[in-house]
């Protein structure tokens, strides 16, 4: 398409147009000042910091009992994973052991979550293509489910404080796993369901075939991980390559981008994602022992020993990273975050220039950034 | 009927109200035009018919900033359904909408951007506050870069207490919301709108108005120049 508009002899002159930071579709307030050539974008400079909360610099001034609730708000979409990062860390500086229960009560609630953020990034996804309510609507009547499942066992739809330092707040009941296990048997249909209706659709295969190719040599060079560099075909998850928690027992397969690394095989990468947390849970929920939920006790007055220690996760963006020093207090000497969706952003304006305007919105929402993740 | 209309704007005591409402600088360029005051003489009983009308067609912009946005989207989908109440419209311009949710935190940067989406809103515009974050600042309430409260830099109607606030909440903020339009008097609001005065904006260093300092800064240049 664009070749065609190449092509042409028609004199252009060059247009700077401001793209959002209110904007329906950049999925909360990023703004992106774009040089355009008549509709090819020539030039792409993304403006971040709209949404700066100062996260970190919030955890050097809260107990880390009290922190504990806030870090759900850097990724909203995937608490248990931010919350999982952070305890990780600082089991590493104490050194505590986490009683197996825990263990795989965490990897079955991170897997649920992977799961509930695809499914939101499903929905945005498809209405960035401009398929304004209709389609959206499935994908959300799954996400209702999974949210009620948490509300079950947290107490909140999204901000979870569900995992602690030293193993996980809750002891679901036994009704609880029931209904868990009901939501694996039928969801597999349903992802068919969505499948059937986007997958060979030929107006989705338009807007996503071939458009926005990220090259392995470039996603690297850029940092990008997640879906977003499984999509071009490299293999790099943290669940398999540097495995943590209780992932080593658990067996599963990393679905890889089986085309050049377009718009449409990072939203294939995603489909498949899903499948596969759905076959983790199963395999979670077979294999789940009894015992201890918390190697720690949960007070007010947490601490943990001085020393560092940093902690790398796969969340459904990427690879989040956490940070933490301490000095022994009760609060944090330093904390610092690596977040998968700022690196994804990174390698945007790559992906934008020489590309038609009505390209961007495909290629900004296959790579799903998140705002509060990049500017924390 | 025409006697009423053709009498001066101070014969009835509510044009007189009404004329008092308006300001003094917008004395001479505003005046209440014929409809105006046939609108306020019938007041009484257009009012409550469009206001039934106005209430129930709320339409919200689509702002989202953080979490809550994610439960603002998750209120139009087909659990909690919002357009049993009228507002599914979500719009993607100020032009074309009635409501501002302010979903998710407003920082500094994104405080100016929240003042022109506003100012751009044709009136009659109302503005929910939704979350702890837009009330008082929230979890955020010592965080160097949050406005603390959306309410020192815009007018707020409702206030919708959460972290985020469950899509239920919003559905009786936004009923409660219906039952503040339903209830007001719409020649009023109308008059109301000619004394808008643009927001102020305020510099966050020194909490002083921008006119101010722009002000100061060009004395400062002229006495400069006057140096040379």
């Amino acid at each position: 398409m664009s070749t065609n508009l190449e092509t042409t002899n028609l004199k252009t002159d060059e247009m700077i147009i401001n793209m959002g930071p209110q904007h329906p579709a950049t999925h909360g307030v990023l703004r992106l000042i774009l040089k355009l050539d008549g509709e090819i974008v020539r030039h792409v400079e993304p403006v971040i910091g709209h949404l700066h909360r100062a996260q970190e610099w919030q955890g050097q001034n809260r107990t880390l009992f009290q922190y504990q609730a806030l870090i759900d708000r850097v990724d909203y979409l995937s608490g248990m994973f931010t919350s999982l990062a952070f305890a990780h860390a600082c089991e590493q500086i104490d050194g505590c052991q986490i009683p197996p229960r825990a263990q795989y009560l965490r990897a079955l609630v991170c897997e649920m979550n992977r799961i509930s953020s695809h499914l939101l990034w499903l929905g945005t996804f498809l209405i960035d293509l401009g398929a304004l309510f209709g389609f959206p609507f499935y994908p959300f009547r799954e996400r209702e489910k999974l949210l009620d499942l948490f509300e079950e066992i947290a107490g909140q739809r999204m901000m979870f404080n569900y995992i602690r330092i030293g193993g996980v707040q809750r002891d679901p009941k036994p009704s609880w796993f029931e209904k868990v296990r009901k939501f694996t048997a039928e969801f597999p249909d349903r992802i068919d369901e969505y499948e059937a209706i986007v997958t060979q659709n030929p107006i989705v295969l338009k807007r996503t075939k071939g458009v926005g190719i990220l090259d392995k040599s470039v996603a690297m060079d850029y940092g990008v991980t997640g879906p977003s560099i499984r999509g071009s075909g490299i293999n790099y998850d943290l669940r398999k390559t540097r495995p943590y928690g209780i992932y080593p027992e658990l067996n599963f397969e990393i679905p890889l981008g089986q085309n050049q690394g377009d718009t449409w095989d990072r939203y294939m990468c995603r489909i498949l994602e899903m499948r596969q947390s759905n076959n983790l849970i199963n395999q979670c929920l077979d294999k789940m022992p009894e015992g201890e939920i918390s190697g720690k006790k949960q007070i007010a007055g947490l601490r943990i020993k001085a020393g560092e220690g940093f902690s790398a996760i796969e969340s459904p963006r990427g690879v989040l990273g956490c940070y933490v020093i301490s000095n022994g207090s009760d609060k944090a000497y330093r904390i610092r975050w690596r977040n998968p969706s700022f690196c994804n952003l990174a390698v945007l304006p790559s992906l934008l220039i020489g590309r038609p305007i009505s390209d961007i919105m495909a290629i900004f929402g296959s790579i799903d950034v998140i705002l509060p993740d990049v500017d924390r | 009927m025409s006697e009423l209309l053709n009498n001066d704007l101070n014969s009835t005591d509510l044009a007189r109200e009404n004329a008092a409402l308006i300001s003094p600088e917008l004395a001479d360029t505003v005046t209440l035009t014929s409809i105006d005051k046939a609108i306020n003489m019938l007041s009484q009983i257009v009012s409550p018919i469009a206001n039934l009308a106005r209430s129930n067609s709320v339409w919200p912009l689509t702002f989202g900033t953080s979490c809550c946005a994610i439960e603002m989207m998750c209120v139009g989908m087909s659990a909690f359904d919002i357009s049993r109440f009228g507002s599914e419209v979500f719009r993607a311009t100020p032009r074309q909408a009635d409501l501002i949710i302010t979903a998710g935190t407003i920082t500094r940067k994104m405080a100016s951007a929240l003042i022109t989406l506003y100012e751009q809103l044709p009136e009659p515009k109302y503005v929910i506050a939704m979350g702890a974050c837009t009330i008082t600042g929230g979890m955020f309430n010592d965080s160097y870069s949050v406005v603390q409260g959306v309410d020192r830099i815009i007018p707020v109607d409702v206030y919708l207490p959460g972290c985020p606030p469950r899509p239920e909440a919003i559905l009786d903020a936004l009923l409660k919301l219906q039952q503040k339009i339903r209830t007001e008097n719409y020649a009023k609001r109308r008059v109301q709108a000619y004394q808008q005065r643009p927001v102020c904006y305020v510099d966050y260093d020194c909490g002083r108005p921008l006119e101010d300092l722009l002000a100061m800064a060009m004395e400062d240049t002229s006495l400069a120049l006057d140096q040379k």
